[in-house]
């Protein structure tokens, strides 16, 4: 005799039981963290003062949002995330473009060519071009003095240069994820759209704005909220190339947290900023699924 | 004249190509060739763009002044058991996700997209504390838990994606030939999936290699460092090896361009799954 448990009742069970794993792992690492961070945010926590422990309200926030340091910080990740997205953009349309127009066998070189800068450790991209872009002893400005520029160009103890060397840095690790999303949408795109548009009399750059462009409207959008939300949470490169220097100059709203918490070791103040990084990143988050939701419902 | 037109079209195509792989193959060139100076010849002004000898010494250097070996251990044990754990724990949900129908199925998948959103600098102070009182800094058990939460939200994102593709007939077929569902999905999903979740260990293997703020944070003991971190820690307060950092990086890169070489192909499939779907 078999008990009758409704199938529905046995699929909520089944289905609770398999992704029970998951679910509390991601609870027990990511959502319980996030909300203790929370509490630490209105508290005065100062590793170095422990007896003074307190909850203190607003005071953190009300510290941070007051300091010129914040909207430096600020500023700095805006100009981070607008610049190098839109490089690691216009790179990863160049590098899909080649690598569609590309017969199969070099394609496969171009992918793993592409492939490599995503997989190999930030730090290790970060020392690389540290040391490419060093005044003494790089090629970057030996290279440049070929062609007249100046050959002790001390690259990273200016303020624009060095965010150009780490804006540089990241697009070069960043945009072969993105040509290769693009790539795998413009596979997508049937050939004889094209092939009509060109008998229609339609020229190269004509049929890229009118057909492969709006294929790859549902690709595009994800790739930039990706990228929004990686330059938001860049740390390793910053750290390998300028330490956020000079003068904090590279410093994100990220990096500027990591300093609070581990440099200051001030716990209420860097919870505080890993807060607003957390609401900034949550809110960029939910527009993405809800973007995201619609192209299902399609 | 249209000929004319063609091979110079492919000429500008096979230029902009060869200035691409330039861009892209460089910095490891430079890297490389660092690694293989001599130590007299680091310091050159100008900077040689082609040395004139070559030597093994930054090599060698890395694992006698800098015991790269342990920092290479700690790096496998930490990247295989973030691997083994995210696997185990994606590879139920992606199934209960592609093939159950559950209430609030969406919610608590939207829980798990929300989460691998989460800055590691919002998780990474509490976990600090905690795994203090907990003893789990310093331990390799301290580094494979915090980095599911990166892993695992992709794991389970590219698994689904993959399961999906797989034809339902076959395992509603062998339930009605008396398998259990249990039974259907061990002998039947399971090998299908084989190569998705082949594609899925990898991705979790390079990220977890690759992961640094844990790493950064939740250590404190320099022979548990894994290798990004222990690299970082070269440079002293007045001088960069750089020959030693070339050398160390080029050992910590050529296990993950061994792997990209050996598995390109279903990287990029599990890379773009989950986006070219709709």
């Amino acid at each position: 005799m078999k008990r009758h448990i409704s199938r529905e009742k046995r699929d909520n069970l089944t289905g609770y039981l398999l992704i029970a794993p998951a679910v509390l792992a991601i609870i027990a690492v990511g959502i319980v963290p996030v909300i203790i961070t929370i509490t630490y945010s209105f508290e005065y926590y100062l590793l170095t003062d422990p007896q003074n422990r307190q909850f203190v309200g607003l005071q953190n926030y009300i510290e941070i949002l007051g300091s010129s340091a914040f909207w430096m910080v600020l500023k700095n990740t805006a100009v981070f995330a607008v610049i190098s997205m839109v490089l690691e953009l216009f790179l990863g349309f160049a590098g899909a473009l080649l690598m569609n127009g590309a017969r199969k066998g070099t394609r496969g070189v171009i992918r793993t060519v592409v492939l490599i800068p995503w997989a190999v450790p930030g730090i290790i991209i970060a020392y690389m071009f540290q040391f490419l872009f060093n005044n003494q002893l790089g090629p970057v400005n030996v290279i440049l003095s070929y062609f007249g520029g100046a050959s002790d160009f001390s690259w990273l103890t200016k303020p624009w240069s060095a965010m150009l060397v780490v804006i540089v840095a990241d697009a070069w690790k960043q945009f072969p994820y993105i040509a290769l999303m693009l790539l795998a949408g413009l596979q997508t795109i049937p050939q004889e759209l094209y092939e009509s548009a060109a008998i229609d009399g339609a020229g190269k750059l004509k049929s890229f704005f009118h057909i492969t462009l709006p294929n790859l409207k549902g690709i595009l959008l994800i790739v930039l909220l990706f990228r929004t939300m990686g330059a938001i949470r860049i740390f390793d490169i910053i750290f390998g190339i300028t330490g956020g220097g000079p003068a904090s100059s590279t410093a994100t709203l990220l990096y500027q947290a990591y300093k609070y918490l581990f440099t200051d070791m001030n716990y209420g103040k860097g919870s505080a900023m890993s807060t607003i990084i957390t609401v900034i990143i949550l809110a960029i988050s939910i527009l993405y699924i809800r973007v995201l939701g619609k192209r299902d419902d399609e | 004249m249209q000929k004319a037109r063609k091979i110079a079209g492919k000429a500008v195509y096979i230029l902009l190509l060869a200035v691409f792989i330039v861009v892209m193959v460089f910095p490891f060139y430079w890297l490389v060739l660092t690694s293989f100076k001599d130590p007299r010849d680091i310091s050159l002004m100008p900077t040689e763009l082609w040395p004139s000898r070559f030597s093994l010494k930054f090599f060698i250097y890395a694992f006698t002044e800098h015991h790269l070996e342990v920092y290479l251990l700690n790096s496998v044990v930490v990247a295989l058991g973030a691997m083994g754990l995210t696997i185990l724990f994606a590879f139920p949900a992606a199934y209960a996700f592609s093939r159950i129908r559950f209430k609030f199925k969406k919610f608590w998948r939207n829980v798990i997209l929300l989460a691998n959103m989460f800055p590691i600098i919002a998780v990474v102070t509490p976990m600090f504390i905690i795994f203090r009182k907990m003893h789990l800094i310093n331990t390799y058990w301290g580094l494979i838990v915090p980095s599911v939460i990166i892993t695992l939200p992709m794991a389970i994102w590219t698994l689904q994606a993959f399961i999906d593709t797989l034809p339902k007939d076959l395992e509603e077929a062998a339930q009605i030939d008396g398998c259990s569902r249990f039974q259907a999905v061990i002998r039947i999903i399971f090998p299908l999936a084989a190569p998705g979740i082949f594609t899925t260990a990898i991705i979790a293997f390079i990220t977890a290699w690759n992961e640094f703020m844990f790493a950064l944070i939740l250590v404190t003991k320099d022979s548990m460092r894994t290798v990004p971190v222990a690299i970082s820690m070269f440079p002293g307060q007045y001088t960069v090896p750089w020959g030693d950092m070339a050398a160390a990086s080029v050992i910590a890169t050529v296990p993950i361009v061994l792997v990209v070489l050996i598995a390109q192909k279903w990287i990029v499939s599990g890379l773009t799954s989950g986006a070219v779907k709709g």
